[in-house]
């Protein structure tokens, strides 16, 4: 046998593709499902807390601050063994998928809270003034004035840092959840095979590369500067 | 809530687990000091490389960055890690971390120098050819120091990400904070060394996130 043929025969046999490519199917799935949950949570929840955040009541935005803080800080992988192997022992039992939903949500409304808010403040003065004058509450000329306009300034920056955090749910595989490449790797090690792990990577961008592109896409369409 | 302070906040746990930490701590900042310089060289190789003449050399770049931007780095380093064995190369967890930041960070401060290049006007360029400086040196001297200077916050911002993703480097067993932590945490059935971990990437992370926003911020207002 060449050095080519070892080669395909390690890195992509037919056989072995064959055999696992409903598992990776599967992984690629719980990527998917995981990924779309905390894209829904992280960001919802990043919209309410700069929304609490405009009321400017002192010890609630001193906690927002706090919280935004400590998880653009912690790396998440620090924070998913901590809540993992933490928790059980206090009574509180979470499986790892809730347990990597729940860190990468968190994450991600700390990021989302930080460019909304920077957005909220960049609105003009004058905004928030006419906005007013025409007889509208706070959280009226917030919600219908401001943040329409706080939103749009915010997506740029926040578009690469969300792909990048989706991209983390990969981090699920430390403890246990059947991601894609959690699955690879427990493929190699019954085959003994590089292959599943071609796979896994060819899985991957087929999950993120129109990820990525949707991304890029965004960023242009709203690079947008206030008038 | 003494179960609490017991599971997450034990300070004779920590107090045992602390040389350890400390040691793993010192192996993080050496991987940062590797991982670091590397990941800004190669990100300014690609940056370069992206403004080249040459249609091939543009479009591997593209497909480089592609590539990488849509990978997990976790998925990156155990490719190498796992996968590499399988042609021949076995590389160490330091070597294969430092190959797998290379290629993913290359690929985002990369990205980062380009829309600093691309903001130094191009008048830059045509005074300082007219001037006699070689397209080569205008680019290192002139166009160069203003397109980094304009990105600056870009770029630590992209560094705290390096930083904590270091992380990862637990995942093929380097001994770096997150491992040394870990392990402690499977000798005492405690999460409180990992607390300690959280505490000092907290320490050396948090002032700098606090400068990031206020910088932020003031760009905003």
């Amino acid at each position: 046998m060449s050095a080519f043929e070892r080669f395909l025969e390690s890195f992509f046999n037919p056989k072995l593709m064959l055999r696992y490519w409903p598992d990776i199917a599967q992984g690629m799935l719980v990527t998917v499902e995981i990924a779309l949950a905390v894209l829904a949570s992280g960001l919802a929840l990043g919209l309410g807390l700069a929304l609490a955040r405009s009321y400017r009541i002192a010890p609630v935005s001193a906690a927002i601050v706090v919280f935004v803080d400590v998880f653009r800080a912690l790396p998440p992988l620090v924070l998913i063994l901590i809540i993992y192997f933490g928790l059980p022992s206090v009574g509180v039992n979470l499986s790892a998928f809730a347990v990597l939903w729940l860190v990468l949500s968190l994450v991600l409304a700390a990021f989302a809270e930080e460019a909304i808010w920077a957005g909220i403040l960049s609105v003009r003065r004058g905004q928030w003034d006419a906005a007013r004058s025409t007889g509208l509450g706070f959280g009226q000329a917030l919600i219908h004035v401001v943040l329409p306009q706080a939103v749009r300034l915010a997506i740029p920056p926040l578009t690469n840092r969300t792909i990048a955090i989706t991209k983390n749910t990969a981090l699920g595989t430390v403890i246990g959840v059947g991601e894609v490449i959690n699955q690879a790797q427990t493929a190699v090690s019954f085959s003994g095979n590089a292959t599943p792990l071609m796979m896994a990577a060819v899985g991957y961008l087929a999950i993120f590369a129109p990820v990525v592109a949707l991304g890029a896409f965004i960023e242009k369409r709203f690079a947008w500067r206030r008038a | 809530m003494e179960a609490l302070a017991h599971q997450f906040f034990n300070l004779d746990i920590m107090r045992q687990a602390w040389p350890i930490i400390l040691q793993g701590f010192g192996m993080t900042l050496l991987l940062c000091l590797a991982v670091i310089p590397l990941g800004l060289a190669g990100g300014l190789l690609v940056a370069t490389a992206s403004l080249s003449k040459s249609r091939a050399l543009r479009w591997t770049v593209k497909g480089f960055n592609d590539v990488f931007r849509a990978l997990p780095p976790l998925v990156v380093l155990i490719l190498l890690y796992s996968g590499l064995p399988f042609a021949g190369i076995r590389l160490s967890p330091f070597a294969a971390v430092c190959l797998a930041f290379l290629l993913n960070n290359s690929s985002f401060y990369g990205e980062i120098y380009r829309a600093g290049i691309e903001s130094v006007g191009r008048g830059q360029w045509e005074a300082a050819r007219s001037t006699g400086l070689s397209a080569p040196h205008t680019f290192a001297y002139v166009i160069l120091p203003q397109a980094v200077r304009n990105v600056i916050p870009d770029l630590v911002s992209n560094t705290v990400e390096v930083v904590k993703l270091t992380s990862i480097a637990s995942v093929v067993s380097f001994t770096e904070l997150l491992y040394a932590a870990d392990m402690a945490r499977s000798v005492t059935f405690n999460t409180s060394p990992i607390v300690l971990a959280a505490l000092i990437y907290l320490v050396i992370l948090w002032p700098v996130v606090r400068l990031m926003s206020r910088l932020e911020h003031r760009v905003a207002a």
